[in-house]
């Protein structure tokens, strides 16, 4: 069984995003970028898998500036066996990420396909559940632990105040959640030999997939900004403007 | 415009997450909602009885018990024939069905919208809030998910919405519901909580987290939360972290114990209403964001306030 994975450069989750001044969108020059955590952690999984004998190739794949080569090397270094890059210098949005991948699926056949629930940069929390409803396909979101077992995968899943199973039949969608596993981290011989990894070069027109975006970005703010309120000087200062608050 | 919004029920009860949908769903036109369950007709009942409601469509068939996306989706698509607008509560009943949902429609949606600016027009949080983007759908019909703190809720009285009662494809045949275990704690959850006491790296150990945080927490009714580091120290389980990468809240009340207020974690609690911040060290940034801080050794002083409230 192939398993499809597929990983987006976003800003590292340690650096503060900054708005442009004119609105247009976030600073993303001179930025250190890294893999979206939340696909380090699909790509983990799929490892596992094929550790444990459930799967037989892995294929990492990014949608995204030449510069997420580096992404998708980063993959092959933890342990994916290949890669594939549809380049594109503008923003891709979900849904047209999602045909991408579906048309890349038709070619590859993958039996699973795991996703990060999200990136950390535009928060969308789509790209999996559009991609399964494209495909036809059964969709495991949210990730807590995945089972293979013959032509099923039962798939645990966070959901609010608790967990839920589901049992899906293959080929089948997944999207990590943060409990899932803990990212490796790749050794240097490792990234040495990543270098050596095949990694195709593809475009959009390549898989027939218009990316003309759907969503016009009118404006992109900083938040409100909150300002430090008052120090008390202590404990019971602290009481009594608890007390006005009315939660005491 | 036609709206849709779908309810998120427990085929007995409508979840709160549902009344806030329905207001920002109130900002678009007329409001129909979407039952779809198994022998859940007191939902539909409650639902009809919420204020502003037109048509309440139920779909009772046990494909749909558990809500799984596969069944729910195409269902609400083929609804959609008929409604301009589809929205759904951004938690994650609504995240797993909404984008497939959208699929189907071949629509882009607008995630976990903050306001309404205009027919077509919403606000959004991205990178976690940092940045808040307008953006304008060009698509013909919209497929929305509503944060539920942006919206106030809908009143569960007053609606005399009219009972409808549809079907759908039923099971896709791809997907079965096994098992949930939903944790019985007295405590409430933390995306929902009014009120949230968190922890940081500054409590030790899980011992010590325990000791100073759950009895703050108890005398307050309150979910208890942890920062990254504090996460990854073992203190607590995962499923505790607030932050970037863990969950986004936005309490009433946000304490932030020993927590010095690193950017991922206060990209996760920042919209909280009121945040009290107790911390030894005066220069941690969570005194930035603070609304009231306290500089003090929290091992002296967090037992203090639990005896003083």
């Amino acid at each position: 069984m192939k398993i499809l994975v597929p990983v987006k450069r976003v800003i590292d989750y340690n650096v503060k995003p900054r708005v442009k001044a004119d609105g247009t969108g976030v600073d993303l020059a001179n930025v250190k970028m890294s893999m979206n955590p939340f696909d380090e952690i699909a790509i983990e999984e799929a490892i596992r898998l094929k550790e444990k004998g459930a799967a037989t190739e892995i294929i990492a794949v990014s949608i995204g500036p030449a510069k997420a080569q580096e992404t998708l090397r980063t993959a092959l270094a933890m342990g994916a066996d290949r890669a594939i890059l549809v380049e594109s210098d503008e923003e891709v949005e979900p849904l047209a990420v999602a045909k991408i991948l579906k048309a890349i699926a038709d070619e590859e056949a993958p039996g699973l396909i795991i996703l990060g629930k999200q990136s950390i940069s535009d928060d969308s929390n789509q790209t999996g559940q559009m991609l399964a409803a494209l495909m036809g396909r059964p969709q495991g979101t949210f990730a807590n632990t995945v089972e293979v077992d013959g032509d099923h995968v039962t798939v645990k899943r966070e959901v609010d105040g608790g967990l839920q199973t589901v049992k899906l039949t293959l080929p089948a969608i997944v999207t990590t959640d943060l409990r899932l596993n803990e990212p490796r981290y790749a050794s240097l011989p490792n990234i040495m030999k990543a270098k050596q990894k095949p990694l195709a070069n593809k475009t959009a027109a390549d898989y027939g997939v218009d990316l003309t975006p759907r969503l016009t970005t009118l404006k992109v703010a900083e938040p409100p900004v909150r300002k430090a309120g008052e120090k008390v000087a202590d404990v019971a200062a602290l009481v009594e403007k608890i007390k006005a608050l009315g939660i005491a | 415009m036609k709206t849709l919004v779908l309810v998120e029920h427990d085929n007995t009860k409508v979840h709160d997450a549902t009344l806030a949908v329905v207001t920002a769903a109130g900002k678009l036109g007329e409001v129909h909602l979407l039952v779809a369950g198994h022998n859940c007709g007191s939902v539909a009942e409650a639902a009809a009885k919420i204020a502003g409601v037109g048509k309440v469509h139920v779909a009772d068939d046990a494909a749909y018990a558990n809500g799984l996306a596969e069944n729910v989706a195409p269902l609400a698509a083929e609804l959609m024939g008929h409604h301009d607008a589809f929205l759904a509560a951004a938690t994650t009943q609504g995240k797993n069905i909404a984008p497939r949902v959208a699929a189907h429609l071949d629509v882009m949606q607008v995630s976990e919208i903050l306001s309404v600016e205009g027919p077509k027009t919403f606000t959004r949080p991205i990178y976690a809030g940092n940045a808040i983007a307008t953006v304008e759908s060009t698509d013909a019909k919209l497929v929305i998910t509503v944060r539920g703190t942006a919206f106030e809720k809908a009143a569960t009285e007053g609606g005399s919405g009219t009972i409808e009662a549809v079907s759908g494809a039923g099971d896709a045949g791809i997907s079965s519901f096994v098992s949930s275990e939903i944790a019985k704690s007295e405590r409430p959850e933390l995306t929902s909580a009014k009120i949230i006491v968190s922890g940081g790296r500054a409590l030790k150990d899980a011992e010590t987290f325990e000791a100073v945080i759950t009895p703050l927490a108890d005398k307050l009714g309150a979910a208890i939360g942890a920062s990254r580091a504090a996460v990854d120290a073992g203190y607590v389980p995962n499923d505790y972290q607030v932050g970037q990468t863990g969950k986004i809240v936005a309490p009433e009340v946000y304490f932030a114990i020993g927590i010095s207020g690193a950017i991922q974690h206060l990209a996760g609690m920042k919209d909280s209403k009121v945040i009290i911040a107790i911390n030894k060290d005066e220069d941690a940034p969570i005194f930035q964001v603070a609304d009231i801080g306290l500089v003090a050794d929290l091992f002296a002083a967090v037992p203090e306030l639990t005896g003083a409230l």
